[in-house]
């Protein structure tokens, strides 16, 4: 072969015919990729849940599905209220500036919260995704700071979260905990995952 | 077309048939080339006896598996009690999921001591490349089938599990999201994401596995096996029989057959013991918290990936804010060290600094959750590029000065105090530790072109080192 000359017109056509087939081939593709995204039922399954939250007492939790994701309610007392404003300097984003999990507007303050008493946050840890578990009891405790002042504990790589779901420093976890939308039908029952939009 | 063997007149009628099917499969061939006429080093150690061992692993995994699959069900509601259904009513199930299970442990168990075989003896040197590239290759093809067989038994552990390392890549900038959401198929680790893990589980890694073994295996028998001197038998100058073959070596079948019949023998007591006697192996094998439903609402208090991904995951965990700014303050100091030691011209110096610069740039813009996950990565990645790394003029460390054993030692007992410490629930003592643990790692590696140089070595004998008993 190697005596031979390059056919120049046959080099060509082999060119463009792989290439014609390399098209062939992604375009193939296309539909067998596809099909790992989220299929049109798994779209549909996200309807807003309500919520009746007279139940809740000062320093209790209650969680709900939405999304397939926890939900947390809580119920902060005063002094958890109280504490969160001491926290500033120790927070990644105290006033949640950042915009990885944007924050709905009439919740972007110290509380995080339409209700300085109610506390709604998906109880999702921004890390990688653990569900963080309640650390309410203020004082020092294993993987704890000292000076602890209750919030939450991620068990898997051991973010720290104030009540109102805002990381501390130098922590795995980048991000405050996401707020989903959310509104207060009455006093006491709220919708997760809609607010007024109108 | 080769040309017709005839049999001869008085053959049997198993010689007539083998002569036929000679003509039109090379069998006899094949035989011969890998088995009766591959000539393998006659002074293997024990090390040796882990590369059939992984074979055994995988035949047992993949033949317990076909018989699990008869009676698992991929669906997030049925997956869990058809697992409890295995262990209780299907006859003998319990010990077919046990051999699975405990399978899994030991294929990591025989896969890391092999891999380290290779490591000292510098089984990864030229011309062994691509059967290293190839094993690493299995490696990481393994690491996924655990993985994604983890999640099958839709317990807590599996549940969270996926949810953490599918959130791995959701890290990676700009597009992470969207993959990670590709790869659980919904918005949640749900029934989507568990039956396209137990596709993967049950064909595709497979596939993509055996396909690999054999890669490793044809790049093996055609460069040789390396031994614990390091010498080459097959060398143009080394000592050969009237025939050619290698006077240091034997061959495989019936020689190394026969001695790997002891290896399986210990390593089935090993294997039979667990499997009879301990199978949970004390919360390692198999977790506790996985005999929990899984549940999305609930976090276990503590959760750990299987022993054997634990090494990688403390490296995840150690990578923090601190972790990022130690990291920018060492490439800064090597693009000063560059500058002032190194022989390079102008253009060089310009290259480094700004490569330093760029590298720190990105560690800080980017959080430090996604570096944790390319430290992670990069720490098996990094295996990959071995046999460039290593410039000592020997290839086992018999022949390597004393020092390299010790940091060979140190290397060692590191990754198993990471692989402990990815067990423990987070602690500062122990992120300090494990970020320690990380720079040796990556010093080890990324430091080896320099390190592997220096020091008195001993002189390579020609022939091997063999005692006949």
């Amino acid at each position: 072969m190697s005596d031979n000359a390059v056919d120049q017109g046959k080099r060509t056509w082999l060119i463009a015919s792989s290439c014609a087939g390399a098209v062939g081939g992604v375009a193939v593709a296309v539909p067998f990729v596809s099909t790992f995204a989220p299929s049109e039922r798994a779209k549909a399954a996200g309807a807003a849940v309500e919520v009746d939250i007279s139940g809740i007492k000062p320093g209790e939790k209650l969680t709900v599905e939405w999304r397939g994701k926890p939900v947390w309610v809580v119920r902060r007392t005063p002094e958890q209220v109280a504490a969160l404003k001491t926290l500033t300097p120790k927070l990644v984003d105290p006033a949640s500036e950042r915009t990885a999990y944007p924050i709905p507007e009439y919740a972007k303050n110290a509380g995080r919260s339409i209700k300085e008493e109610f506390l709604i946050v998906i109880g999702v840890c921004t890390h990688l995704g653990c569900s963080p578990s309640d650390k309410f009891v203020a004082g020092p405790q294993p993987s704890l700071p000292d000076d602890w002042q209750g919030g939450f504990l991620c068990p898997c790589h051991g973010s720290i979260f104030d009540m109102a779901g805002r990381v501390f420093k130098n922590m795995p976890a980048p991000d405050n905990l996401e707020v989903p939308p959310h509104m207060f039908l009455s006093d006491s029952k709220v919708l997760i995952g809609e607010d007024k939009k109108a | 077309m080769a040309e017709f063997k005839v049999a001869p007149a008085n053959a049997t009628a198993g010689e007539k048939l083998l002569t036929w099917v000679d003509n039109r499969f090379p069998a006899s061939k094949l035989y011969k080339e890998h088995l009766s006429e591959y000539y393998a080093p006659k002074n293997f150690n024990f090390f040796y006896f882990f590369g059939s061992l992984a074979l055994l692993v995988l035949v047992i995994q993949i033949v317990t598996g076909i018989f699990l699959v008869m009676h698992y069900k991929p669906d997030a509601n049925l997956a869990f009690a058809s697992v409890e259904y295995i262990m209780r009513d299907v006859p003998w199930g319990w010990l077919i999921r046990y051999m699975h299970s405990t399978g899994a442990s030991a294929f990591f168990v025989v896969v890391y001591m092999h891999m380290f075989r290779g490591l000292i003896y510098g089984s990864y040197r030229k011309p062994r490349e691509l059967v290293w590239i190839f094993g690493c290759a299995i490696f990481l093809a393994l690491m996924a089938e655990a993985f994604m067989g983890y999640l099958l038994p839709w317990g807590q552990m599996s549940f969270w599990g996926a949810q953490v390392i599918v959130n791995l890549f959701a890290a990676v900038p700009f597009v992470g999201p969207d993959l990670a959401l590709l790869i659980r198929g919904d918005y949640v680790v749900g029934d989507a994401t568990l039956n396209r893990f137990f596709s993967f589980h049950v064909i595709a890694v497979p596939l993509v596995l055996l396909g690999l073994v054999v890669a490793h295996i044809i790049a093996l028998h055609e460069v040789g096996s390396n031994n614990p001197d390091g010498v080459e038998i097959k060398g143009p100058n080394a000592p050969k029989d009237a025939q050619g073959h290698p006077l240091d070596g034997i061959p495989f079948h019936p020689y190394y057959t026969v001695h790997d019949i002891l290896g399986v023998s210990g390593f089935l007591l090993v294997f039979c013991s667990i499997i009879f006697f301990a199978p949970e192996l004390g919360g390692y094998f198999l977790e506790y918290n996985n005999f929990i439903p899984a549940d999305p609402l609930k976090t276990p208090l503590h959760i750990a990936p299987v022993w054997y991904f634990t090494p990688f995951y403390s490296m995840l965990r150690a990578t923090t804010d601190v972790m990022v700014n130690v990291l920018c303050v060492i490439l800064g100091l090597a693009a000063v060290g560059a500058l002032l030691k190194g022989r390079l011209n102008l253009i060089a110096k310009g290259l480094v600094v700004g490569a330093a610069l760029v590298a720190i740039l990105l560690l800080k813009t980017f959080d430090a959750k996604f570096w944790g996950v390319v430290v992670m990565g990069g720490a098996v990645i990094i295996l990959f590029f071995l046999p460039w790394l290593d410039y000592s003029p020997v290839k086992s460390i018999r022949y390597r000065p004393q020092w390299h054993k010790v940091l060979y030692g140190v290397f060692v007992v590191i990754f198993v105090v990471l692989g402990y410490l990815g067990i423990q629930a987070p602690s500062t003592i122990g992120t300090i530790v494990s970020q320690v643990g990380t720079l040796f790692y990556f010093g080890f590696f990324l430091l080896m072109p320099w390190w592997s140089q220096i020091g008195t070595f001993k002189q390579v004998p020609d022939r091997v080192n063999f005692h006949p008993h």
